[in-house]
């Protein structure tokens, strides 16, 4: 059992999400950085989608009554165990009594907090995800609160210790995000599609899980036509009438009616989630083929013996 | 006699590289979103390997898939196999729901202000809206958010310049010639003219959303007091 002593700033419980409800309205949500939550859960021995804490720009303090063995992976949120400060990407033995501090962000966005046997909370369609939108899963379908008690499955010695330091760079953040061709890309002319291509967007403080909004130079539309509601795609680009573009992510609308310029790849979703209010994001076109590539590649690291060191 | 229309050929568009639109057509017609729910209905019963996700609308559907294992030109060619296989099924028929609806008021802020806009009485309006029968196209959105159609030309209207930050669960907008019921409070840009009491997803409920694609869909009109006796029966 764990005991949020303080909840942080906006805190849930996430696992890889919960596919194939869009024809229900309800879209995937799960954590905003999958590669951290799967690398969290692997150094413990829990199966990769398992559920942990989710933790945004400020972490909470956590009272473990339990003994167990902990990981934090994704950016550093300056975290000390009972005042000692404890390495992210490691496994931790934590005992029963000791007190996890997370401050403010160092990095990125988001940290993962995972634990021996993963957070326990009823599975709602399939999924421990949290969609705070519709209060959907997780915990009462809500963020954390002072006082909440998280049951943690059984636990078990950890499956290894570190994460290869040679694998460190390959799981930096990308700040240049990769993307392919929109459906309606062909509704921006030339000089809006490089104005999305050649200049630097901010992430502004109104971005969420259901979406980032970006501010720039407006992109303009060549067509003023309605486009007809139609599904919309994680990591879609969407230009609404001001030209400010948003980055449609993991707590998505299933369907939408703005057009899209273009589309973050699989491979560089994980990166979306660790941007903060204020970050600079900028946008690279790739081909479908290289975006096939890229998603291949990544799994192959994330998939290979060296990743994790004992 | 009339030669029988050429059904619309289904054009496939990669939308991600881990998703494929399937379109056909592009208007706001029963006989094209019959093809959609035709082939949402087959694509549920038998999934194709390695997908992952649908997201049906007017007249697309959006294939979610798991790029690790599959591709664009495999799916395309699966869901051409399917629509070749299915011929010309008809979709599944839907129900007749009948929505409790409270007009006007805290409930419908933008209800006086349409009826200016459309040059009618607000009698008129909420007798337009609620004698029409609509159909439920699909789900999208929020978790049973219904997309009903077809608004008549009399009381449609564009949606809000400025969207509001929050509308409540149970609002009932309009937006050109869709209507549709929030079933949570979200940010909206839809013209509010009034609330439904009923609950519209629950995930403790079967079925969790109270309208499914096909559904017939009258709202009566209620009053207030009406409206507080539903929500405390609870329905």
């Amino acid at each position: 059992m764990i005991r949020v002593e303080l909840p942080g700033l906006m805190s849930t419980v996430q696992d890889l999400g919960r596919e194939g409800f869009g024809p229900l309205g309800v879209s995937a949500s799960g954590a905003a950085d999958p590669i951290a939550l799967r690398i969290g859960n692997r150094l413990l021995g829990n199966t990769e989608g398992a559920a942990a804490l989710e933790l945004t720009l400020v972490g909470g303090t956590f009272r473990f009554e339990t003994d167990t063995w902990v990981s934090l992976t994704g950016s550093d949120f300056d975290a000390t165990l009972d005042g000692e400060p404890l390495t992210t990407w490691t496994a931790h033995p934590v005992g029963a009594g000791q007190v996890l501090q997370m401050r403010s962000t160092r990095t990125g966005a988001r940290s993962y907090l995972c634990v021996s046997g993963g957070i326990e909370v009823p599975l709602v369609l399939g999924s421990a995800s949290t969609h705070v939108l519709s209060a959907l899963g997780g915990l009462n379908g809500r963020p954390l609160r002072k006082g909440d008690a998280l049951r943690t499955g059984p636990c078990r010695p950890p499956a290894a210790r570190r994460l290869n330091p040679d694998m460190a760079e390959r799981l930096a953040p990308r700040r240049r995000l990769r993307v392919t061709d929109g459906l309606q890309s062909d509704w921006f002319i030339k000089a809006s599609q490089r104005a999305l291509f050649e200049v630097s967007f901010r992430v502004t403080e109104a971005s969420d899980r259901m979406g980032l909004r970006l501010e720039g130079s407006p992109i303009e539309s060549t067509s003023q036509a309605d486009l007809i509601t139609t599904g919309v795609a994680l990591g879609a680009i969407q230009v609404p009438p001001g030209g400010q573009p948003v980055i449609v992510f993991v707590e998505q609308q299933t369907t939408g009616g703005y057009p899209v310029i273009a589309n973050v790849i699989a491979a560089d979703l994980a990166s979306v989630g660790q941007l903060r209010p204020r970050d600079a994001v900028e946008f690279e076109l790739v081909s479908q083929r290289t975006a096939r590539e890229l998603i291949l590649e990544q799994e192959s690291w994330l998939g290979s013996d060296h990743l994790l060191l004992q | 006699m009339q030669p029988p229309a050429e059904p619309v050929v289904a054009q496939f568009q990669a939308a991600s590289d881990q998703t494929l639109l399937v379109s056909f057509g592009d208007r706001i017609a029963r006989e094209t979103h019959d093809r959609v729910r035709s082939l949402l209905a087959s694509l549920q019963d038998e999934p194709i390997a390695a997908t992952r996700n649908l997201h049906p609308a007017y007249c697309s559907l959006l294939i979610k898939f798991d790029p690790l294992r599959t591709t664009h030109e495999a799916i395309e060619r699966a869901v051409r196999d399917r629509i070749v296989r299915q011929g010309a099924t008809t979709p599944p028929a839907g129900r007749r729901v009948e929505i409790p609806l409270c007009y006007g008021g805290e409930f419908g802020p933008d209800l006086i202000p349409l009826a200016e806009l459309r040059h009618l009485s607000v009698e008129d309006l909420i007798r337009t809206h609620s004698q029409t029968a609509y159909t439920v196209y699909f789900l999208g959105f929020v978790p049973g958010f219904a997309y009903l159609g077809a608004v008549p030309d009399t009381i449609a209207a564009p949606r809000l310049s400025s969207p509001r930050r929050r509308v409540e669960a149970g609002s009932v907008g309009i937006a050109g010639r869709q209507t549709g019921i929030y079933p949570c409070a979200v940010p909206g840009g839809w013209r509010l003219i009034g609330r439904t009491p009923l609950s519209l997803f629950q995930v403790e409920r079967a079925p969790m959303s109270l309208l499914g694609p096909g559904d017939e869909v009258r709202f009566r009109p209620i009053g207030e007091d009406e409206f507080a006796r539903i929500r405390q029966g609870g329905v």
